[in-house]
C-alpha cells in the first residue's frame, strides 16, 4: 500500500503527461506481481467493490471527530476521504515504519472483496490504524472508487508499453482479452508465454481513426488512389460474432450489446465488422437526435426498437472468421466486404440490419468540395481512404482523412461547469468548453468558449449529474470536472481573440448534440477550429 | 480585564499606552517578530528582541522607528506600572512570546508560534499565565504537520530520482527560506543552494547570528532568460512571488516544491502548481496548538488569528474558557 499510495502522490502532483508516465511505468516494472496488476485496474477505474458504499467513509469520520471539528474540517479540505485521512489519529506504534505484509494492496483489495458488508467499516479501521496519511487516503479511494489522480485507460496503456519497452498497438490489442489483476498480461510482458488470444471469444479490437483532412493534399490528388465515402452522422461501432456470441463495441470499446438487442441476434457468420450505427433504415436514414434516443439505455423496450429502428452500415471487415484481415490493403478487405455483407443478408432472414457503405467517385479534389456540401443532411462530410492503407489500431498518419461538411460546427470537451440562474440556479447549466492544442508537452485541452443553451431539459439533469460525480477541482462556484464529456458546438463565427488562452473566441456558441459515445481525445483542435476563422480576420 | 482593549491600530495595553504587533502607525510598538504583518515600520518606538530589530533594519533601513528599545528573551522592562518580557515562540530567528504583567495579572501575546524542531531559531518556552493569547493559523485537526527532517528525506529522495532536474523550492524569505537550507544541511546536502536575490540580506543575518547555511550562491544568470547550465540538478531557493515568474525561467524544467503547512491539504497544493508539496511548517500543528495551550494552563485563552471556530470549540470540550479577538489584518499567506 505505501508504495502505491506514494504513486498516487506523484500522480496527482504531475502536471505533465510524460512526468505521469515516468512514475507510472517505473512503479509498474518494480511493483510487486499481482499488486500492480490490482493497482492498474484500481487507477484505470476497473476496480470496484459494489458492497463497499460511499457512506462508510462518512461513518469512519464519526469516530474520530466532533461533528462541529468534523464539518469545519470537510468545509477547509473540500474532499470527503482527504478529510478523513487527515483526520484519522496517528498511531505512534505503526506511522513511519514499513508496511506490513497484510497491508499490501493485494492482500488489501482480497479482503475487501471477500468481507461482507457489515464488516467493511471495522476493516477499514484497522487498516487506517496502520495507515500514514496517503495510504489512508489511498485506501479510501480504492474502497470506494473514484480515484482520479489524472490517469486515463490510454495512459495506463502507454505506461505499460514503456515500461515493458512493447509497442502500444500490441497493448491496445490484447487489452479486451484480459483482467485485473492482469496475469496473462505480465506473464507475457516479461517473456513467460505467448501473447494472449480471443481464442473464439468475441472482443473488440481498437479501432483505425481518421485525421481532418490536410490542404496539402490538393495538390498530386489522384482519385484512384482513394476509397472515399460518405461520413455518416451516426456513432462508429465495431459489431464482432465469435463462439460465444455477437457483441456490439463503441469507438472506445464499451461492450454497448444491451443497447442494441436487434443488432446482436444469433448469426451463423463470425467475423469483426467496422461501421456506423445510424437510426432508421437504409431506404431512409435518421437523424442523430433518434438514434441518441437509443444510445447509453441499459434496457431498450420492443417499443423503443419499434419507434426508433437502427441498423448498420458496414465500412471495412477486421476479420472473418479467425482470419485476421487487418494488414490487407482496403482494396481487398473492401472486395471481403461486400462478399460477406451480401452473405450475412441471405443468412439472416429478418435482415436488413446491416448494408454496405458506399463508395464514391470523383474527378479530381474539388470535386470533393461540391458533393459534401449537396449530400444528404444526415451525412457530416466525406471520408478518404487510402485504397492500400492496412487496418492499424489508433490514427496513423497519412491513411485515412474526414472533410467535414458544416463548417460551423465543433466537438468540444466539457473543462469547467457553474450553476446557471433563476430556474436553473440549482443545476450546473453554464460549461466552459475546451479544444485540443499541441502544449509544451503533448496535447492539452484549452478552453475556447461557454454555452448554456441548446439542450434539452432531460440532457441539463444527466450533464449536472455527471458535474456532481465527476469534479476533480473546485475554484470557489467553479467546478473542474473530468475531461470525458463532449459537446457538438455550433457557433455563428470564430475570431482571433489575444484575451483567450486559446487565441480565438466563439461568436454565440450553443449546445447542437452531447456526444456521449465520443472519447474526449477525439475532440477537435484549435488549429484545425482555426480554418473557421474569416481570412480578412487572419 | 479592563486593561487591554483592541483598537484600530489592534491589541493595546492601556497602562504601558503600548501596542502589540500594531497594524497601524503608534507610539509604542511591542514588536513579536520580523514578518511583515507584524512588524511594520514608522512606529515612534520599537521593543523587540535584538534579532527582529536586526530583521526590521535590514528589510526597512535603519530608520524604521525613532528609538529601537531591544529587549533579550528572559529580560524584563518598565512601562509604566506594567512589566514586559521576552520568551522565545520557536517561529522564526529572534521571534517572541510578548509577557505583559499587570496587577498581579500575566499575559502572553504568542505571536506566532510553533512547536516542533528548527535549528535556526530558540526552542519555545512554557510561561505559565492568566492570559494565552494564540493564532490558530493551522486550528484545523487535519493539520497535522509531518517531522520536518521526514519531509527533507523525502524531497532528498525525489531529488534522486530526477538527478538532472533543478529543484526550486518556494520558500518565504524570511524563517522558511533559512530553515529548509539548515535542513538539507542537517540532512548532509553538501552542494551548494542557489538563492533568490530577494533572500541574500535575510541569510547573511541569519549567518552574523551563528545559524549555519553552508555554501549559498546567488541564483543569477549571465544570459538573461535563458536556462543557466550551472543550475541544472542544483537546489534553487526562491520566494513564492518569484515561483511563477520570468525570473524563474532561467531554470530548465524545474521540479517545483512549496515549503508550507498549506501544503498538507492536496486542493491547496494544486491550486499552486506544485509538483512537490513540501509540508514544512512555522506554525504550530493542531496537535500543538492543544498541547500547548494545556501546559501554559492559562486561566484562558484568547485566539487572535486564523481558524478561531475550531480550536475554540476543542478548548471548550476540554473546559477551557476560550474567545477570540478577531484581528484582521495578519496575513496566512507568509506560511
Ligand atoms: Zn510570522
Amino acid at each position: 500500500m505505501r508504495r502505491f499510495s506514494e504513486l498516487l502522490e506523484a500522480l496527482i502532483f504531475s502536471p505533465r503527461r510524460t512526468v505521469k508516465l515516468a512514475h507510472l511505468s517505473g512503479w509498474l516494472r518494480e511493483a510487486p506481481h499481482p499488486d500492480r496488476g490490482w493497482g492498474l485496474a484500481g487507477l484505470t477505474g476497473d476496480l470496484s467493490f459494489s458492497h463497499v458504499k460511499a457512506g462508510v467513509v462518512r461513518e469512519l469520520a464519526s469516530e474520530v471527530s466532533s461533528p462541529e471539528l468534523f464539518a469545519l474540517s470537510y468545509d477547509f479540505v473540500g474532499d470527503l476521504a482527504e478529510t478523513v485521512a487527515l483526520l484519522w489519529p496517528a498511531s505512534p506504534a505503526h506511522d513511519g515504519t514499513e508496511a506490513a505484509e497484510d497491508l499490501r494492496l493485494s492482500a488489501v483489495i482480497a479482503s475487501l472483496a471477500d468481507t461482507p458488508r457489515a464488516g467493511i467499516k471495522p476493516l477499514l479501521a484497522g487498516y487506517m490504524d496502520r495507515a500514514n496519511v496517503a495510504e489512508r487516503w489511498a485506501l479510501l479511494k480504492l474502497a470506494t472508487g473514484g480515484m482520479r489522480v489524472g490517469v486515463s485507460g490510454r495512459m495506463a496503456r502507454t505506461a505499460l508499453a514503456h515500461a515493458f519497452d512493447r509497442d502500444i498497438a500490441e497493448i491496445e490489442e490484447i487489452w479486451p482479452l484480459i483482467s485485473p489483476p492482469y496475469d496473462d498480461l505480465f506473464d507475457w510482458l516479461e517473456g513467460r508465454t505467448k501473447r494472449p488470444e480471443a481464442e473464439g471469444r468475441a472482443v473488440f479490437r481498437p479501432m483505425m481513426l481518421a485525421h481532418p483532412i490536410d490542404e496539402g493534399m490538393q495538390e498530386g490528388f489522384v482519385p484512384d488512389d482513394w476509397q472515399i465515402e460518405w461520413k455518416w452522422d451516426g456513432a462508429r461501432i465495431q459489431l464482432v460474432s465469435a463462439e460465444d456470441g455477437v457483441r456490439l463495441f463503441s469507438r472506445t470499446g464499451d461492450d454497448v450489446s444491451a443497447s442494441f438487442p436487434e443488432l446482436v441476434t444469433e448469426m451463423k457468420w463470425k467475423g469483426v465488422l467496422d461501421g456506423e450505427l445510424l437510426a432508421g433504415t437504409p431506404e431512409e436514414v435518421g437523424s442523430f437526435n433518434d438514434l441518441q434516443q437509443r444510445l447509453n439505455r441499459k434496457r431498450v423496450t420492443s417499443r423503443m426498437q419499434k419507434d426508433f429502428p437502427v441498423f448498420i452500415r458496414a465500412y471495412d471487415i477486421l476479420f472473418l472468421g479467425d482470419k485476421d484481415l487487418r494488414n490487407l490493403p482496403l482494396s481487398q478487405r473492401r472486395t471481403w466486404l461486400e462478399t460477406e455483407v451480401t452473405r450475412i443478408e441471405t443468412d439472416q432472414k429478418d435482415a436488413p440490419k446491416l448494408d454496405l457503405s458506399a463508395c464514391l467517385t470523383v474527378d479530381n479534389f474539388a470535386s470533393l468540395q461540391v458533393i459534401k456540401e449537396q449530400a444528404d443532411p444526415r451525412i457530416e462530410g466525406v471520408m478518404l481512404k487510402k485504397a492500400d492503407s492496412p487496418y492499424i489500431a489508433g490514427r496513423p498518419k497519412g491513411h485515412w482523412f474526414k472533410l467535414k461538411r458544416n463548417p460551423k460546427h465543433a466537438d468540444l470537451v466539457i473543462l469547467y461547469a457553474q450553476r446557471g440562474h433563476g430556474k436553473r440556479s440549482s443545476f450546473y447549466s453554464d460549461y466552459t468548453l475546451g479544444a485540443w492544442r499541441d502544449g509544451e508537452d503533448g496535447p492539452e485541452l484549452v478552453p475556447v468558449c461557454k454555452a448554456y443553451s441548446g439542450f434539452s431539459d432531460t440532457e441539463l439533469r444527466q450533464l449536472d449529474k455527471f458535474v456532481r460525480a465527476h469534479t476533480i477541482n473546485r475554484f470557489g462556484p467553479v467546478r473542474e470536472v473530468e475531461h470525458k464529456i463532449v459537446v457538438e458546438v455550433a457557433f455563428d463565427q470564430l475570431h482571433n481573440s489575444k484575451r483567450h488562452k486559446s487565441g480565438i473566441a466563439m461568436r454565440f456558441p450553443r449546445f447542437h448534440a452531447i456526444r456521449w459515445d465520443k472519447p474526449a481525445e477525439e475532440a477537435d483542435n484549435v488549429a484545425y477550429l482555426k480554418r473557421f476563422i474569416p481570412d480578412k480576420d487572419v | 480585564m479592563d486593561w487591554v482593549k483592541i483598537d484600530r491600530a489592534g491589541l493595546s495595553i492601556l497602562p504601558a499606552a503600548a501596542h502589540i504587533d500594531p497594524l497601524a502607525k503608534v507610539q509604542v510598538a511591542l514588536i513579536t517578530h520580523g514578518h511583515a504583518d507584524h512588524a511594520r515600520p514608522g512606529h515612534h518606538q520599537v521593543i523587540a528582541t535584538p534579532e527582529t530589530l536586526a530583521i526590521m533594519a535590514t528589510r526597512y533601513g535603519d530608520d524604521f522607528a525613532e528609538i529601537k528599545t531591544p529587549l533579550r528573551y528572559g529580560e524584563k522592562l518598565k512601562l509604566g506600572d506594567v512589566h514586559v518580557g521576552m520568551a522565545p515562540s520557536g517561529h522564526i530567528l529572534g521571534s517572541a512570546q510578548i509577557i505583559v504583567e499587570y496587577q498581579n495579572t500575566r499575559l502572553i501575546a504568542a505571536g506566532d508560534y510553533k512547536r516542533k524542531s528548527d535549528p535556526t531559531c530558540a526552542a519555545f518556552e512554557i510561561v505559565p499565565c492568566d492570559i494565552f493569547i494564540t493564532e490558530a493559523t493551522f486550528g484545523l485537526p487535519v493539520f497535522r504537520h509531518p517531522d520536518p527532517k521526514a519531509e527533507i528525506e523525502r524531497l532528498l529522495k525525489v531529488k534522486s530520482l530526477f538527478p538532472e532536474r533543478s529543484i526550486l523550492i518556494g520558500a518565504y524569505a524570511l524563517g522558511k527560506a533559512q530553515r529548509v537550507i539548515a535542513l538539507l544541511r542537517a540532512a548532509g546536502y553538501n552542494a551548494p543552494i542557489y538563492i533568490h536575490g530577494a533572500l541574500q540580506n535575510l541569510c547573511n543575518l541569519y549567518q552574523e547570528y551563528g545559524v549555519e547555511l553552508g555554501e549559498l550562491r546567488p541564483a543569477t544568470s549571465t544570459n538573461r532568460g535563458k536556462p543557466s547550465q550551472e543550475l541544472e540538478g542544483a537546489i534553487i531557493i526562491a520566494p513564492p512571488s518569484a515561483m511563477n515568474t520570468v525570473w524563474a525561467r532561467r531554470l530548465s524544467d524545474p521540479l517545483n516544491v512549496f515549503a508550507s503547512g498549506w501544503m498538507q491539504v492536496r486542493q491547496r497544493a494544486k491550486q499552486r502548481g506544485v509538483e512537490f508539496p513540501l509540508i514544512l511548517s512555522d506554525h504550530a500543528d493542531w496537535d500543538d496548538l492543544l498541547a500547548t495551550i494545556e501546559a501554559v494552563n492559562p486561566g484562558e485563552v484568547w485566539v487572535t488569528h486564523g481558524r478561531e471556530d475550531a480550536l475554540i470549540h476543542a478548548c471548550q470540550q476540554r473546559g477551557i474558557s476560550a474567545r477570540a479577538l478577531s484581528l484582521i489584518g495578519y496575513d496566512e499567506a507568509m506560511e
